[in-house]
């Protein structure tokens, strides 16, 4: 049997992990465009402020693809798939076989079309070691950067660059940050902390035109529509990323947004999984399909698919997975931990506390008597207690969920449920 | 292998585990001079309401949520031991929010995250378990009688 991977980033090492588990000789090609060894994506914020190095945000150990018996096909791109083939073609020309494949293509950075913004050059993005590695050329310490997004992308870039110069502006439509993550309250709260660190945001306003500036050789203007002018040196485009469905796609496989995945990872072509950021699922809190490009998905979506690839049809010991929304998040040492939906504005079981410079969030439905979702803003003391209850979609009774509210705990689980979990099973020999 | 279990009917509520966690991951010297007057920061939590009690640390999971998570590859499993790289760790808590049992915590500083890891760094058998006062933490082998 032989399993193609397109990808070499958090899914594609999940798939990989997956195949070893059930699997230790079948062939495994991994396909991908970057020449990096498998790096820790998220790392390359903490990368610009120097808080973690190349060898450091390596995803797994050098020796990764020898011990796990793959071969790497690195700095390759894989440009279409033929189902009715089964064949990778690569840009090379070469057409690589496959019995089962996972494209696990990841997001790329989407332009929204601004007047003169072909004139900036170069527009950075960041999303790649490459990106971080060519803001890390051009950013001095008087560098002005101006950074358009002020969701996770474009503040966490905005952190790591702080680190290294003092002129570092954030622009964003939103009238708050991270408006797909938080409510108004603690974006509040996050906005105060940002511009307490030197980050200047302009919110509720977007570029309308870029031009440069005159005066000064490689340096721009951006005219906002609020009417404010900016002047930057180095721009970066942090305003959303898109799925990479083009090759399924292309291929006749069903996309949405995402590619989309049943709870194994199996996309409707045969033999062909996706998984990660490319993808569409149900979030099993809601029911709902979505894209949740977020990197727990991403590991657990690609071991699935990879355990089911090798199993080859036989029954496997592991549960369809229940992914949901889940994100931890920080920016200069404040921390946001949050899962499942809260954005039920107006519902009956929005809870709210503020306590200090934490701030907390629960969404009980009490008709259901579930936790849906939770935000927790400096204080993550133990939050994966309530992510488990929302994944699990645990009954909890109103009584239980208030105690849970004040502190999580596993004193508020019925006494045989702690057992299971603290108790060691004897097996009957 | 050798994990720790929790006997919820012989805890007391003493939380010496908790000390001798703090203690032992600071190196194992003089107690009192060491945690007296401090905020000690455990790998394992008492967990007591005044009617219930029992401790909780790390149940080293064959299927780790925190090891899938991990966003730099920090968290390895050898030996059956969930264990942090606390090199590679930028904290940024994501084990934190995937612990079904929250047994993950930050460090003192909060730049990483620490975790039991059975005391094997600590060149001892877990302090926890040899200094409950009543045996109500227990270090034996997986599903095997004692």
């Amino acid at each position: 049997m032989k399993h193609v991977i397109i990808g070499n980033s958090t899914a594609a090492v999940g798939c990989v992990e997956g195949i070893r588990r059930v699997n230790r000789t079948d062939d495994i090609v991994l396909i991908a465009d970057e020449s990096h060894h498998t790096y820790a994506r998220p790392l390359i914020s903490y990368l610009l402020a120097g808080k973690t190095d190349k060898e450091r945000m390596k995803y797994r150990k050098d020796d990764f693809y020898e011990v796990n018996g793959v071969t790497s096909l690195l700095g390759k791109t894989a440009v279409s798939i033929d189902p009715a083939k089964n064949t990778v073609t690569l840009d090379s020309g070469e057409a690589v076989g496959y019995d089962n494949l996972l494209v696990a293509t990841g997001a790329s950075p989407v332009f929204f079309p601004a007047e003169g913004l072909a004139q900036v050059k170069p527009a950075h993005t960041f999303t790649t070691l490459d990106d971080a590695d060519a803001l890390l050329k051009c950013v001095r310490e008087s560098t002005r950067v101006l950074i358009v997004g002020a969701g996770l992308i474009g503040l966490k870039c905005a952190e790591g660059l702080r680190a290294r110069t003092t002129h570092v502006a954030v622009v964003d439509l939103a009238p708050i940050v991270l408006s797909s993550m938080l409510k108004p309250a603690p974006a509040e709260i996050m906005q105060a902390h940002l511009e307490q660190n030197g980050v200047e945001l302009h919110l509720g306003t977007s570029v309308k035109a870029f031009r440069p500036d005159e005066a000064r050789h490689g340096a721009y203007f951006a005219e906002l529509q609020n009417g404010e002018s900016l002047g930057f040196d180095v721009l970066v485009y942090a305003a959303g990323v898109r799925a990479n469905i083009q090759l399924v796609k292309d291929a006749g496989g069903a996309c949405g947004r995402g590619i989309t995945v049943d709870a194994f990872g199996q996309t409707s072509l045969p033999q062909v999984y996706a998984a990660g950021d490319c993808t569409e699922s149900t979030d099993v809190c809601t029911g709902q399909r979505k894209v949740m490009a977020l990197l727990p998905n991403a590991y657990m979506q690609g071991e699935a698919a990879g355990m089911h690839m090798a199993a080859a049809g036989a029954p496997l010991p592991c549960q369809p997975l229940g992914l949901i929304p889940e994100n931890a998040i920080g920016f200069f040492g404040k921390h946001i931990l949050s899962a499942g939906v809260y954005f039920e504005d107006g519902a009956d079981g929005i809870y709210e506390d503020f306590d200090g410079g934490s701030y907390r969030c629960f969404y009980y439905d009490k008709t259901a008597q579930r936790l849906r979702g939770y935000i927790l803003m400096d204080c993550p003391q133990r939050a994966g207690i309530y992510t488990a209850l929302i994944r699990n979609g645990t009954q909890l009774p109103e009584e239980q969920f208030l105690q849970l509210r004040r502190e999580p705990g596993l004193i508020a689980f019925p006494s045989q449920a702690r057992i299971d979990i603290l108790r060691k099973k004897e097996v009957a020999q | 292998m050798r994990k720790i279990f929790v006997r919820e009917e012989w805890c007391l509520g003493c939380h010496l585990c908790e000390y001798h966690c703090a203690n032992a991951n600071l190196g194992n010297g003089d107690m009192a001079k060491a945690l007296k007057g401090r905020r000690i920061n455990p790998r394992i939590t008492v967990e007591d309401d005044g009617r219930i009690c029992f401790a909780v640390s790390c149940r080293h999971c064959t299927e780790p949520d925190c090891k899938k998570s991990c966003i730099s590859g920090a968290i390895s499993v050898v030996d059956g031991v969930v264990q942090v790289d606390q090199d590679k760790c930028v904290g940024c808590y994501t084990c934190i929010l995937a612990c079904p049992y929250g047994t993950i915590q930050p460090n003192a500083e909060g730049h990483v995250v620490q975790k039991c890891e059975l005391c094997l760094q600590n060149g001892c058998e877990p302090a926890c378990v040899s200094h409950c006062p009543n045996r109500a933490i227990i270090y034996e082998q997986e599903g095997v009688s004692a």
